[in-house]
């Protein structure tokens, strides 16, 4: 499976960002290979729909899961619907690594 | 006289209600103008608050957005690559396709966008509706107000605007800020009156206007309201843009206690009465030369 997790950097030292649809990168771990890859978030800087944009391109990396410090309104519908699990991290100083996914 | 006066500020609180409505009771009971005053700060309109009018027409804004037949989609994504809105949400490997309609702007690409026939249909969204308040004979407020909610407000102006019959003065009470709904307000105004206080936030948002209303190449003026505060920075600034000052209204406790009371300063006190007039004389000079 697939899991997201939200991230400031694009290394698995990197802090998790606390923000899921305006994130810089998402660090896409592959729990069958136990390998992370990450990738950018172009959805960042956008004017409106950041969350559903950034749902969608997980998805669209056949993601199960996603772990971040929030989730707004609109992005929670759009995961929903895609049935993409959330999980809140309220640990905003974990790095990648640390944030134990399963 | 037939002409739109857009009022507008950039910063919020710098008073362009206040000076909407006084202009509107100077051109109605000075000038004996037939006037109309559009409030088109449809997240919250409160001109009525002070010109008391009585409802006489109510109308509801609504848009077309699309309805996805997920029997007979295709899930080719084109509709989802021409949404400028990101208002579908497509993902070809599961396969999954939404409409997200609080982001829908009703645009309409999608539909022109879909090659298969009867997938894409459209269905009514209400956003809010435009209230005509009927003040005496020769003058009447219409409100455009959005539902709780939404954030689509384009429409909802244009259709407020559009209410407004063509003769005599229409005045324009624009949301505050700078962007599209400003826009969507001021555009086809004949003059801009920029309202502004004397303050670093006050000073920021002038310019900002300032350099829009010039990209649109409306004629424009300003009033800077609460005179006295902060410094020196607006004057030299107009000075320099070579922009008219149109009027001052000094920091007065008198004023702000009349404008809390839902009262009209012009009819309070002769003294502000006499610069409404003169502002209006500036503004039809303006317009006319």
């Amino acid at each position: 499976m697939k899991i997201a997790v939200t991230s400031l950097g694009n290394t698995s030292d990197s802090k998790m960002d606390p923000r899921f649809g305006r994130c810089a990168f998402f660090a896409i771990y592959d729990t069958v290979a136990n390998t992370y890859n990450f990738i950018d978030n172009p959805g960042k800087n956008a004017g409106h729909g950041a969350g559903p944009q950034a749902a969608e391109l997980i998805a669209n990396n056949g993601v199960k899961k996603v772990v971040s410090g929030e989730f707004g309104p609109k992005a929670k519908n759009a995961l929903e619907s895609l049935e993409i699990e959330m999980i809140i991290e309220k640990n905003k100083e974990k790095t990648i690594k640390e944030i134990n996914i399963t | 006289m037939n002409y739109k006066i857009a009022v507008a500020s950039g910063k919020g609180g710098t008073g362009k209600t206040t000076v909407a409505v006084n202009l509107f009771y100077t051109v109605r009971d000075i000038f004996k103008e037939k006037i109309q005053l559009i409030d088109c700060d449809v997240e919250e309109p409160n001109v009525n608050i002070f010109t008391k009018g009585t409802l006489c027409q109510e109308k509801s804004v609504s848009i077309k957005i699309p309805v996805i037949n997920k029997e007979t989609c295709k899930y080719c994504g084109t509709c989802a690559d021409y949404c400028a809105y990101n208002a579908l949400l497509f993902v070809k490997t599961i396969p999954h396709i939404a409409v997200l309609e609080d982001l829908c702007h009703g645009c309409g690409a999608c539909l022109y966008a879909c090659n298969v026939n009867n997938v894409i249909t459209e269905k009514e969204k209400v956003l809010g509706k435009i209230s005509e308040f009927q003040v005496n004979d020769i003058s009447k407020l219409i409100e455009g107000r959005i539902d709780v909610g939404v954030a689509i407000v384009l429409p909802v102006i244009k259709a407020a605007k559009n209410e407004a019959d063509k003769n005599g003065i229409v005045i324009y009470d624009a949301p505050p800020g700078t962007s599209c709904p400003v826009l969507e307000t001021i555009y086809d105004s004949d003059y801009v009156v920029l309202v502004t206080e004397p303050t670093p936030f006050g000073v920021n948002d002038l310019r900002i206007m300032v350099e829009t209303v010039k990209k649109i190449g409306t004629k424009m003026g300003v009033v800077i309201n609460r005179a006295g505060l902060g410094s020196n920075e607006v004057y030299e600034y107009l000075a320099k843009e070579k922009i008219e000052i149109l009027m001052e209204i000094p920091y007065d406790k008198q004023i702000a206690e009349i404008y809390s009371k839902g009262d009209i300063i012009i009819n309070k006190l002769p003294w502000v009465k006499d610069k409404h007039i003169e502002l209006f004389n500036k503004i039809i000079s303006c317009v006319e030369q």
